[in-house]
């Protein structure tokens, strides 16, 4: 049988773009029962030009700091009207870290019956490569040019903290996984958070048709972690899983950092700093999968 | 007939439960505050049907009452001053997105330094964004003005505001005919809506010229409302038996040589201000501005060849008055401001700056 598709050809996304292969399943995993809320992000831009559309299911468009709050809305048309099906929130991460962190909290923390998914290619890519709460460490853009000073943040560690019954976290690596993940969310009533790390072509200056491997070489490198918390039960997912029990070492994080023109210029003390930070995560995201 | 002692907050809830508003956001700010406390606490006793979501914001709360709007709600929220400042970006997005809610407004001052009392120009100085804008001079007029606002709104596909003095009007009570709405309002029947079931994409990028195509629709919606109101305020006075202006209205204008415009609670002042004016002999009348936005530019035939004086309670610094400016647009006129951060104005103070005025 061929599945039917909802991300159609012609869509103005870049060649590699992670947003727009991952998008393709996730909206598969929802069999197109979605109305999608788009906040400005390279997606709004993905989707095409009036009067037309590269997805085949609702989209609405909302501001930058809005995507959470309008979704809240939506749910409650579908809700009024008896219509079944997911109000995804598909964001980035300057969207969901920066701009749109309030909105995504006060969501959150209300319960609303949201399945927020992140995107995070760590950086503004749709406004030409700046920084973001998401960028790690030494990343070049075009407003860290001598690299980043600060570490990242983890929004998902953060949604930790408003106990919603669904976080995952997941690579453009993996779609598998991250269709499993999303096929999950869906059995699971309440806001449900999904992040997704994807590697940017052009923002990370890497060779386009690397987009997958970049998505797994951040994981077997241990710079991303693939995990999910169900109702508060943290577990470590694929790789991450295999890894976190000792039966694979992580990859030495230079393999990931090398292909990527934003780290060329990262000096040795640079690279030990992102290792310490990887290591730091990994004792922190172990403990809390014990407790939890 | 039920009469309530309410205040113009209370009216403004029971209007919205009464228009058969199925989706309320909204964020506390003084003094719009009790607007939803009263909307809250209807929904939770079951006696408004409609989904009561405390926001986190005003921005979200409008952000909101966008979604839901699109998603086919008959939409409500209430706010003041900052929170309709921090509302702003929303503003503009609602009246692209042609999501018709109504908001009202309780007028209140913006600071630093910190002052919760009335000053029209929160609103006043949202006049651009394209909403539809109402200014109250009674506690009745808020509930009428948000039935008769839902009609214009969802017809034109503009939302509107429905704006009245913080204080002044929004915390003083009196009775009220609370006269049930079905017949004049039902329930919402959306032009569009999402719908699952559709798989259209709103609002991605716009090329120029179908952008302006949008907002050339938004502006004929304007004039529509214009034209569309007069018969809305009839189809209400056959419903209700009450007589609300929603443009405008005049008062001892026939004999007038000279004319004063105001908006909102002043205007209230301003009737009495004629009245003492007329008995020292003054041959004065009023027009009293009830819908800033759409703006009826019919006034100009008439003020006729009136001598003009505005009043403002709203102040844009190096400007002036910005009933003032719209009003000197047709003709010309003088400007009085009074009662700027809630200074108290009454009908007395105004006959004696008038006078004032003349003789300067």
């Amino acid at each position: 049988m061929i599945e039917p598709e909802y991300f159609l050809p012609g869509s103005a996304a870049c060649h590699g773009c992670p947003a727009a292969m991952c998008l393709r399943v996730i909206l598969r995993a929802l069999e197109g029962k979605a109305v999608v809320v788009v906040p400005a992000s390279c997606s709004s831009v993905i989707t095409g030009v009036y009067p037309h559309s590269a997805l085949n299911v609702p989209v609405f468009n909302s501001a930058f700091a809005a995507s959470a709050a309008v979704a809240t809305g939506i749910r409650a048309g579908l809700d009024f009207y008896g219509e079944e099906g997911e109000v995804v929130v598909w964001a980035g991460d300057g969207g969901t870290y920066d701009i749109g962190l309030q909105s995504l909290s006060g969501a959150a923390e209300r319960g609303e019956d949201i399945l927020y998914i992140c995107y995070n290619n760590e950086m503004y890519s749709n406004t030409g490569v700046q920084r973001s709460g998401a960028t790690p460490y030494g990343a070049w853009t075009t407003t860290t040019v001598g690299g980043k000073r600060e570490h990242r943040k983890d929004v998902a560690e953060i949604l930790m903290a408003h106990n919603v019954p669904y976080i995952a976290t997941a690579s453009a690596g993996f779609l598998n996984d991250l269709y499993n993940k999303v096929r999950k969310a869906r059995e699971i009533e309440g806001f449900r958070y999904i992040e997704i790390l994807a590697p940017c072509p052009p923002g990370w200056r890497f060779p386009m048709d690397k987009t997958v491997e970049m998505g797994r070489l951040a994981v077997e490198t241990g710079m991303w972690i693939l995990y999910e918390v169900v109702e508060g039960k943290m577990r470590f997912t694929g790789l991450s899983k295999v890894i976190a029990e000792g039966k694979r070492k992580m990859k030495d994080i230079k393999e990931y950092l090398k292909l990527q023109g934003r780290f060329s210029h990262l000096s040795e003390e640079d690279i030990r700093e992102i290792e310490r930070y990887r290591d730091r995560r990994w004792e922190f995201l172990k403990r809390r999968a014990n407790e939890l | 007939m039920l009469i309530k002692m309410l205040t113009g907050n209370q009216a403004a809830a029971f209007a919205a439960m009464n228009s058969m508003v199925r989706f309320v956001a909204a964020y506390p700010i003084t003094p719009a505050t009790p607007v939803i406390e009263t909307i809250s606490k209807l929904v939770e006793e079951g006696i408004m049907e409609a989904k009561f979501v405390p926001v986190e914001s005003e921005h979200s709360a409008m952000a909101a009452c966008i979604g839901a709007s699109a998603a086919g709600l008959r939409t409500f929220t209430a706010t003041s001053s900052h929170g309709l400042a921090y509302m702003h970006e929303m503003l503009h997005w609602a009246v692209n997105a042609r999501t018709p809610v109504v908001m009202v407004v309780a007028n209140r001052a913006i600071g630093p330094g910190w002052n919760i009392w009335s000053d029209l120009s929160d609103s006043l100085s949202q006049r651009d964004t394209g909403w539809l804008q109402f200014y109250c001079s009674s506690v009745q007029e808020i509930y009428d003005t948000i039935a008769m606002s839902y009609r214009v709104a969802e017809d034109v596909m503009v939302p509107a505001m429905v704006c009245y003095d913080g204080f002044v009007l929004s915390h003083t009570s009196v009775p009220v005919e609370i006269t049930p709405l079905e017949g004049f309002i039902n329930e919402y029947q959306p032009k569009w809506r999402i719908s699952i079931e559709k798989p259209l994409t709103h609002g991605n990028i716009l090329p120029p010229d179908a952008y302006i195509s949008l907002r050339k629709a938004i502006h004929k919606a304007h004039r529509k409302a214009l034209e569309l109101i007069p018969e809305i305020e009839e189809e209400f006075f056959d419903h209700t038996g009450r007589s609300t202006p929603m443009l405008y209205e005049t008062y001892r204008f026939e004999d007038a040589e000279e004319v004063l415009v105001a908006v909102g609670a002043v205007a209230s002042e301003a009737r009495i201000a004629v009245d003492i004016l007329r008995s020292a002999g003054v041959k004065v009348g009023l027009l009293r501005l009830k819908s800033f936005r759409p703006f009826p530019s019919q006034i100009r035939r008439t003020l006729g060849d009136r001598k003009v004086t505005v009043i403002d309670r709203d102040f844009i610094p190096g400007v002036g008055g910005i009933v003032y400016q719209e009003i000197s647009n047709l003709v010309q006129s003088d400007s009085m401001i009074l009662g700027v951060g809630g200074a108290d104005v009454t009908a007395e103070m105004i006959a004696e700056a008038f006078t004032k005025l003349v003789e300067v």
